[in-house]
């Protein structure tokens, strides 16, 4: 065995992350660790990595005691570590992201070498000298990949890997996965995407509340068996209601925005129509043009004249209250500090979006009742689990907020409602009530257009399909006209215009 | 405005430079780390009252040098404690910093007023100091002078050629991803916060023991603002940040100068003129500015390690 | 070793306990810097703190407290407006000098008129001056993106040279010759800004402070533009979200904390002061931002915080008076108070916590 965890438990004040998880990673193996937004997964792989010290249990790395004090100490004993977010820095070159996440010192003339020749062996082509904010999604996940191969690891722990990546490029990844498992290293692989594990790995742990629940060959158990063990019950997918589709309720024409930040994305002659009682299904990798997008319909970005229309109004240079008052409600991705204030209560937060539409300012004056009321109101028709209106945004759970972020808006009947990454990080309860209130919301004859990255989400909840790729958004495809493959090619950018019948069928 | 010789013109303004740019330099690298420490200012009037009195009572400049450098880093660790320990808001606790500064500082410095400071010699350069024009104007300073124009070199090699820099660097760009590779953020942070005191000490003790040379209160008159405002002009980088200082100390030299030959200008004028090209200076940088992101990424941003 | 954890929410009970223990902290620290300078601390800490309210002399130091307290809450006030939203305005003592040039130069262009207008004319022009000088850092952030703080804290300089040439020039008394400064305008009755009730020292500006305070706590509580201004300061991508214009709030904060600031230095010119001087400026506008961080950014704590600090005004004149105590360690004293504050700040949003050493955090 090359990884022995035994009875692992770590405490945070008001809950166990991981209460005494014993399990063992035998060497050249694909290890799947699965489990729901909050189960303890990232508590675990961090405990591995030397972020995070285990309260009581141990760890022994080939029978030796292995207790790293930090991740230096983690990679010195060969244990690496992809992360789904926060560890590249946009500024610096690929050389350098690649250096500062090794133990030893290379000088960089030969640490670019042996980029080339590991992305070479490897199939993941990367040029050292590039500033890694120029890079896409799936470019970045590379730099860190081979910034973990570099150190020649026993075990590579990959967090959620294949969120930022499109199906042809996870095909690619898990090619690459197998090649390093071929070679002895083995892999602790975390998603919550159950055919992927299926596909690629041997063994499962699967975690559900900070415990160990069960462990299982994936290849052998079916996907309903995992999805049910890792929730702990039956999952509800979202009922369809019959919908009628009115007229155009939202358009955007030929926009051309360029970046606000310097590493934003452009958006390139983006056009889509949405009518009211349908939901638009917009899909995408990370990084490809979401927020610029969410940005230009919130109001926060001023587009052209002519570009945002509303009904027959044209909305482009309108700001998020004029936009709001006429009915067209936003939801951004980052719940905390985007669509929320962390340190407000869900009263004040309530006022942000729903000072006009609520009703909640009379002559320039707050009329707190009314706004605890309101508030009052989101929380229970959304089923948000919280003490109350006086709950500091920042206390609830991410499934929570979301469900109040949503429901915040959908409180104030929208003609037009848009919302980007509505179930990110979010436990599949909440994910599941998200996704049946944005059905309803459409079936009420609100036009929906839904943002994210999860497909399966998309061809859930979605009428139409788009794909967004580099800022370009791809002709609409009916869901139901969908396959995999065909949905690969569109977020690849392969499908720009539209294809031809036969390729479809 | 005849009457003002070029040569002394320019090693008028090698001296008056020299505070501003150790002040700035010390601050570029706590910048890089991602700190915004608005007590420059104050750092800077308590390294010059702290190192005029060791400097007089040792009867040394040297003395009074090292006693300043200790004096700014000690304070700035005030400031490093507070925002990288107990996460105070790092604009706040900057200008606490500074109010905090120029009281100590008016404390410490109450009956050395009007004193007069050992001063410090000038180099020998030997040969160069004689050299026409050059000579006069650029070789024949005090070892400070060249000090700080070394530390733009070895800081320019340290934080683009070396990897301690690499790593600093890294950390004023996104300190959660440092954390997660495993560098302690808060140490790498508390030590740029040192080293700026101590720059700012150091240039503070050039005013009183240098520049000027004695104590009187209040004498920094914005120093460390200014040296704020040169940060930002060089765009962090110690070669631009150097260009920014000599500007600044041009200017105040210049103005001084045209005070002393009767200028037809308002004296008035002539000595809010250096502020006032601050502020032209900076509108126009931050019209640059807004094309690219020069500024380190997590710079001003409280970094806080959940466990 | 000590560890910080964030608390869920904000603890509404340190934010009222903070600066009490931050004070209590203060005085410890002062007394051993007093005994540093070798001083009996208990003494020193008693001419501060107790002889100018209730000492022998306390009929002469009370009014003193009003007169130092009403421009430290007017500025303070407005400060703490644009502070809660992350604007910076720190040049305040510029706008306070400006504020009294103009509004002194607009009330002398009708020297010796007899006028009851005058004085409210002035007023009006004192706040214009402060806009008016609030209002380059502001535009120049609006339009350009330029850093505020710098720009405000420069034109400070500015206007102590406008203040000197003011002095000896275009505001000097033409009847007195040779001495710089101006007419005396507390001796003008058109301008004068009188004791309103005798041995209170409460003159028009302490009824400003008031109202400010007031209609500052109104704005916070009640207004959508102070919940826009909390919002702003408190998530600014949420704040942009919900539709604030994040322009007009900077001209918004700085026209408000200007206009404060200006009528403050009006005030003070025309009654305190009397007259534009050369030392005119007394840096109020610096330690106003000590007051409006001691008052929580808070209307009323800043009322309270604002006449703390007078105390420590005064208690420092007396103390240097009866005790010969340097006059620089009130200053010293007052920087202390605010880093003690914003180090026990940390209480109010993180708990602290005792974990064996070595464990990560």
């Amino acid at each position: 065995m090359l990884l022995s965890i035994e009875g692992l438990t770590k405490r945070y004040p008001g809950v166990v992350a991981n209460d005494d998880v014993s399990f063992q990673i035998a060497a050249g193996s694909l290890h799947a660790l699965l489990g729901e937004n909050g189960a303890g997964k990232s508590t675990l792989v961090k405990a591995v990595y030397g972020l995070v010290r285990p309260d009581e249990g141990r760890m022994l790395l080939d029978g030796e005691p292995y207790a790293p004090d930090d991740p230096r100490a983690a990679r010195a004993a060969g244990v690496t570590m992809v992360f789904q977010h926060f560890s590249l820095f946009d500024a610096l070159t690929v050389a350098e992201n690649v250096g500062l996440g090794m133990t030893e010192r290379v000088r960089q003339r030969d640490l670019s070498e042996r980029i080339r020749t590991v992305s070479r062996d490897y199939g993941l082509p990367l040029d050292p000298d590039a500033r890694v904010g120029d890079l896409s999604a799936g470019e970045r996940q590379r730099v860190e990949i081979v910034r973990c191969l570099l150190q020649d690891p026993r075990l590579l722990i990959m967090d959620e890997p294949t969120s930022v990546l499109t199906p042809q490029e996870a095909q690619i990844l898990f090619a690459t996965l197998r090649k390093l498992s071929a070679h002895g290293t083995a892999v602790l692989y975390i998603s919550h995407k159950l055919d992927e594990i299926r596909a690629l790995c041997s063994r499962a742990t699967i975690l559900r509340g900070g415990r160990l629940v069960d462990e299982c060959d994936p290849r052998t158990t079916s996907s309903r068996e995992l999805a049910e063990r890792m929730v702990g019950g039956t999952l509800a997918t979202p009922q369809l209601r019959k919908r009628d589709v009115g007229a155009t309720a939202l358009a955007v024409d030929v926009l051309d925005q360029p970046p606000a930040s310097p590493f934003g994305v452009a958006l390139r002659a983006v056009s889509f129509e949405v009518r009211a009682g349908e939901v638009l299904g917009v899909g995408g990798v990370a990084g490809n043009g979401q927020d610029e997008l969410l940005s230009i319909l919130s109001g926060e970005v001023r587009s052209r004249i002519g570009c945002v229309r509303l009904g027959d109004r044209d909305v482009s240079r309108l700001g998020p209250t004029a936009r709001r008052t006429l009915g067209l409600s936003t939801a951004p991705e980052e719940r905390l500090g985007h669509a929320a204030a962390p340190d407000m209560t869900l009263t004040e937060n309530t006022i942000v979006t729903g000072a006009r539409r609520m009703g909640l300012v009379r002559g320039g004056l707050i009329d707190w009742k009314r706004a605890a009321i309101a508030a009052a109101g989101v929380i229970r028709s959304f089923d948000v689990r919280t003490s109350g209106p006086h709950a500091a945004a920042r206390s609830l759970s991410g499934g929570n907020l979301q469900k109040f972020v949503v429901g915040r808006e959908i409180a104030q009947k929208p003609d037009v409602f848009a919302v980007n990454q509505p179930t990110w990080g979010v436990d599949a309860a909440a994910a599941a009530a998200i996704r049946q209130a944005l059905v309803d919301l459409a079936a009420q004859g609100t036009a929906v257009v839904v943002i994210s990255q999860d497909l399966d989400e998309l061809l859930e909840v979605s009428d139409r399909f788009v794909a967004l790729n580099e800022g370009r958004l791809s002709d609409p495809v009916p869901t139901a006209e969908l396959t995999v493959e065909r949905i690969g090619l569109m977020l690849g950018g392969a499908a720009g215009g539209p294809m031809p019948e036969a390729a479809v069928a | 405005m005849n009457g003002i010789d070029p040569a002394l013109l320019i090693a008028a303004l090698m001296v008056a430079s020299t505070p501003i740019l150790l002040a700035a330099l010390g601050e570029m690298v706590v910048e890089r780390a991602g700190v915004l420490n608005l007590g420059v200012e104050g750092m800077m009037i308590v390294g010059a009252v702290s190192g005029f009195i060791a400097a007089y009572g040792a009867g040394n400049a040297w003395a009074g040098f090292g006693a300043a450098i200790l004096a700014g880093a000690a304070l700035a660790l005030i400031f490093g404690v507070l925002t990288q320990g107990l996460v105070s808001n790092q604009v706040a606790t900057g200008l606490a910093l500074t109010l905090f500064g120029l009281g100590l500082a008016s404390l410490l410095g109450q009956g050395w007023v009007g004193l007069k400071g050992p001063g410090l010699g000038r180099m020998d350069l030997g040969p160069l100091a004689d050299l026409p024009f050059l000579g006069r104007a650029v070789f024949r300073h005090d070892l400070v002078v060249y000090l700080s124009l070394g530390l733009v070199i070895v800081l320019n090699l340290f934080l683009f050629r070396s990897r301690a820099g690499l790593v600093l660097r890294s950390v004023g760009e996104n300190a959660a991803s440092a954390h997660a590779l495993g560098y302690p953020v808060r140490a790498i942070r508390l030590a740029a916060i040192g080293f700026g005191g101590a720059c700012a000490g150091l240039g503070g003790a050039y005013l009183s023991i240098v520049r000027v040379p004695q104590w009187s209160d209040g004498m920094t008159a914005g120093a460390g603002w200014i040296a704020l405002a040169i940060v930002v002009f060089g765009a962090w980088r110690p070669g631009r940040v150097l260009v920014g200082a000599y500007l600044f100390g041009g200017i105040s030299v210049l103005q001084l100068n045209l005070q002393a030959a009767g200028a037809e200008l308002p004296i008035e004028l002539l000595s809010a003129s250096p502020y006032l090209v601050t502020i032209l200076v900076l509108v126009l940088i931050s019209r640059r500015r807004h094309r690219g992101g020069e500024a380190p990424a997590d710079l001003g941003r409280p970094f806080h390690a959940s466990a | 070793m000590i560890v910080l954890e964030r608390r869920p929410a904000p603890s509404t009970a340190w934010q009222g306990l903070s600066p009490v223990l931050a004070v209590a902290l203060t005085l410890v620290a002062g007394g051993l810097m007093f005994a540093a300078l070798g001083n009996d601390p208990f003494a020193a800490l008693r001419a501060i703190f107790w002889d100018p309210l209730f000492g022998e002399f306390a009929f002469f130091f009370r009014g003193q407290l009003l007169i130092k307290a009403a421009p430290l809450i007017l500025i303070a006030v407005g400060l703490a407006l644009g502070f809660r939203a992350g604007v910076w305005n720190i040049g305040a003592e510029g706008q306070y000098i400006v504020g009294a040039l103009a509004g002194a130069a607009a009330g002398l262009a009708f020297y010796p008129a007899d006028s009851r207008l005058i004085l409210p004319m002035m007023i009006a022009a004192g706040a214009a001056g402060g806009i008016a000088w609030a209002m380059i850092p502001a535009l120049l952030r609006v339009r350009f993106g330029t850093n505020e703080i710098l720009v405000s804290l420069m034109l400070v300089y500015v206007a102590e040279n406008l203040l000197a040439s003011a002095a000896v020039g275009w505001l000097r008394n033409p009847d007195a010759v040779g001495f710089p400064g101006s007419r005396d305008l507390s001796r003008w009755g058109s301008s004068a800004n009188p004791e309103l009730i005798a041995g209170t020292g409460a003159h028009w500006g302490v009824a400003a402070a008031l109202f400010a305070v007031v209609a500052a706590h109104v704005l916070l509580t009640r207004h959508i533009t102070g919940f826009h201004i909390r919002l702003t300061g408190a998530a600014p991508r949420a704040a942009a979200f919900a539709g604030v214009n994040g322009g007009r709030l900077i001209v918004f904060c700085f026209a408000v904390s200007g206009g404060l600031a200006g009528m403050a230095g009006l005030f003070e010119v025309t009654g305190p002061a009397g007259q534009i001087s050369i030392d005119f400026a007394s840096g109020y506008g610096f330690t106003a931002i000590i007051v409006a961080f001691l008052g929580r950014l808070h209307p009323i704590g800043i009322l309270l915080a604002g006449l703390l600090m007078a105390l420590t005004y005064v208690g420092g004149d007396n103390a240097a008076t009866s005790l010969g105590l340097p006059v620089a360690a009130i200053s010293a004293f007052q920087g202390m108070l605010l880093f003690f504050l914003l180090a026990v700040d940390v209480l109010t949003h993180f708990r602290l916590r005792w974990r064996p050493r070595g464990v990560a955090a």
